[in-house]
């Protein structure tokens, strides 16, 4: 099986809500001083999915990963856990991109990776959390889809997959070559083991310019931009909590109930 | 080139039923509609569907497009994908719309890619301006910790909406609409994916999604034992039972309880929060209810930013008793 993981590097989404902070001239987020950026929960869960199918049956893992200023500790991890090769798409003309100019640059450099069996892609990044550019590689690579997969297993060539839906999940058979978003009802990922540092630590990442892709500098990053963000803000909450208090726990307890009484809730 | 006019929206049936969702964007479609004075569409598609385009009229459109197969009884993207993309292309419409759900989640995009317009996934608003003709789409991003507007100059205009976030119209059986009977021709070979079996996980009982009271427990219940305390306080509330998502990782509630961003949007009338800290990307599923009650331990928890009433308590010192004060209310 040869497989590809897009794994993209991103603040850290479980950073306590009160670092986090926009430019709002700039329309950016202000990276939290002090908490270093992440891999994609989704994508690091995506790495695991791909390497339990190489642990089933063997097979090659190459991750790719798109952005600037890429630390390399973060965006090494995924070969620390077991990946084979890491492809970095590291340049200015690829920054500012949306779901579309990703998923396009992504896309060329899969075609240049050239062999793949199954492409996964975490559900969603945890930044923009559009849920696109997974669908958008697999629609440009012409190969079918299946997102928000909990397990995938190959079987007799295909891939066999649970797909989470509202009311539990569904299996789904789809031929391959297939692109998969994984969701976090897989599992924890598996930490990497102290062999598997040092195997990352001695590998380079290969980085690729948009010319090693052929790709237009004009189709990337900002200027490939189909969507335009008008504007990025942060939501504000009114907080007015009432603290319910009481003589003890039966009395704070009966007066909370006695309080939603009044609110006519229940 | 074909002008681009007019609102159209993908109708979920659910079951033989419409989805709440689709009367939710029809809603917002009609909406959309008037403000542009342009026409309400919709798509109807699956193995029986004719029966709810009374349904959808009567919810605001004033023109339903039909499409019944036996190849469309599961959603399955290439299906889908295959009708929805011929009947955007004959129709033309400025603005598409579909739900954030499973489905929408999976055909949106790839339709966008289809036919080469951007889409804005997961609104909580789409206003439209009349003089440029258009869509803005307001976003939850950064796991609900900020808000992003996006317009798109490719047509047409593609938007999700998240569920409960739209208001659906009063349903009017009185409203006269058209219906047109699509047919498309789908290849079985082109389908390259194939439903084998559908597993039902949720808990029974009133579904969270419609149930007027939640208790929803997190990572500070502990384990399975705390979720059946929580499920007897539920029971007489007439409610259900809701977690945040490390409860649904550690297996101690089944996974289809998760309220949050990835998991069920909310909006009943009571969300009682319990050992729950309040990160965004739980508040986004939740946040939309209209009294929540938080009871955690930390003051400083973030959760009481949220929440109109609150305990600053140990769970298991409090769910006792208010279970037994409910209990009497209840009662009497
Ligand atoms: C992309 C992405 C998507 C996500 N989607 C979701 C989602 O859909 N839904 C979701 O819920 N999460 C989601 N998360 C996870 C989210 O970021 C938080 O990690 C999660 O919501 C935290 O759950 P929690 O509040 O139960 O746990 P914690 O943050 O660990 O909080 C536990 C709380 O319990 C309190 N506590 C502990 N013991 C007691 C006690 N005995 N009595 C009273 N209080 C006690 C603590 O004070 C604390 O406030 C997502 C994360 C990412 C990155």
């Amino acid at each position: 099986m040869n497989m590809v993981v897009c794994c993209k590097q991103v603040i850290d989404p479980e950073a306590p809500p009160a670092s986090f902070s926009i430019d709002s001239a700039a329309n950016k987020v202000i990276p939290p001083a002090g908490i270093p950026p992440v891999v994609n929960p989704f994508d690091e869960q995506a790495v695991e999915a791909a390497l339990r199918v190489k642990d089933a049956i063997g097979g090659k893992i190459t991750v790719i990963s798109l952005g600037v200023n890429l630390t390399r500790d973060v965006i090494k991890k995924p070969l620390s856990m077991g990946a084979d090769e890491l492809i970095l798409l590291e340049d200015e003309a690829f920054e500012g991109g949306d779901s579309w100019s990703t998923a396009y640059a992504l896309a060329m450099a899969i075609k240049k990776v050239g062999e793949y069996d199954i492409i996964f892609c975490g559900r969603q990044a945890s930044d923009w959390d559009a849920g696109q550019v997974g669908l958008g590689i697999a629609e440009i690579l012409g190969i079918p889809s299946v997102t928000v997969a909990k397990k995938a297993e190959v079987i007799n060539g295909k891939a066999r997959v649970e797909r989470v839906v509202a009311d539990g999940y569904e299996i789904v058979e789809v031929t391959l070559p297939a692109l998969i978003t994984i969701t976090n009802e897989l599992g924890e990922a598996r930490y990497p083991t102290l062999r598997g540092i040092m195997a990352a630590a001695k590998k380079q990442p290969i980085i690729w310019k948009p010319a090693d892709i052929e790709v237009e500098s004009s189709q990337i990053g900002a200027a490939g931009r189909r969507a335009k963000l008008v504007k990025l803000f942060q939501p504000v909450r009114e907080g007015k909590c009432e603290i319910i208090e009481g003589d003890d726990v039966a009395d704070t307890a009966a007066k909370l109930a006695m309080k939603l009484r009044g609110l006519k809730v229940i | 080139m074909a002008e681009y006019k007019g609102v159209m929206v993908l109708g979920e049936v659910i079951d033989g039923k419409l989805a709440a969702i689709a009367t939710e964007i029809l809603g917002c479609g009609r909406r959309l509609a008037d403000e542009l004075k342009e026409e309400l569409s919709c798509i109807l598609m699956g193995g029986e569907v004719a029966k709810v385009a009374d349904e959808v009229i009567a919810f605001g459109a004033d023109k339903v497009y039909i499409a019944e197969d036996s190849l469309l009884k599961d959603y399955r993207t290439d299906s889908y994908i295959v009708v929805t993309e011929k009947i955007v292309q004959e129709a033309t419409p400025r603005i598409l719309l579909l739900g954030q759900t499973a489905v929408g989640r999976d055909l949106a995009p790839k339709l966008a890619f289809r036919l080469g317009t951007s889409l804005a996934t997961d609104c909580l608003e789409l206003e439209v301006d009349t003089e440029a003709k258009l869509l803005s789409a307001t976003r939850s991003v950064y796991g609900g910790n900020a808000r992003a507007i996006f317009t798109s100059e490719s047509l047409p205009q593609m938007a999700t909406a998240r569920q409960k976030a739209m208001s659906p119209l009063e349903r009017d059986d009185s409203r006269k609409g058209e219906t047109i009977s699509v047919k498309v021709e789908i290849d079985p070979a082109e389908i390259r994916t194939n439903v084998i079996e559908k597993v039902k996980e949720e808990a029974v009982g009133i579904k969270l999604e419609d149930a007027s009271i939640i208790v929803s427990g997190g990572r500070g219940i502990g384990g399975p034992e705390g979720f059946k305390q929580l499920e007897e306080l539920a029971k007489i509330l007439k409610g259900a039972v809701g977690a945040s998502r490390p409860p649904c990782d550690n297996g101690w509630t089944p996974t289809t309880a998760q309220v949050g961003l990835t998991g069920k949007i909310v909006a009943p009338d009571l969300y009682i929060a319990v050992a729950i800290s309040g990160a965004s990307q739980h508040l986004a599923g939740c946040s939309g209810s209209k009294n929540i009650v938080a009871i955690n331990r930390d003051a400083e928890a973030n959760i009481f930013k949220e929440a109109c009433l609150g305990v600053v308590t140990d769970w298991k010192q409090i769910i006792p008793p208010f279970t037994e004060k409910v209990r009497e209310l209840m009662a009497g």
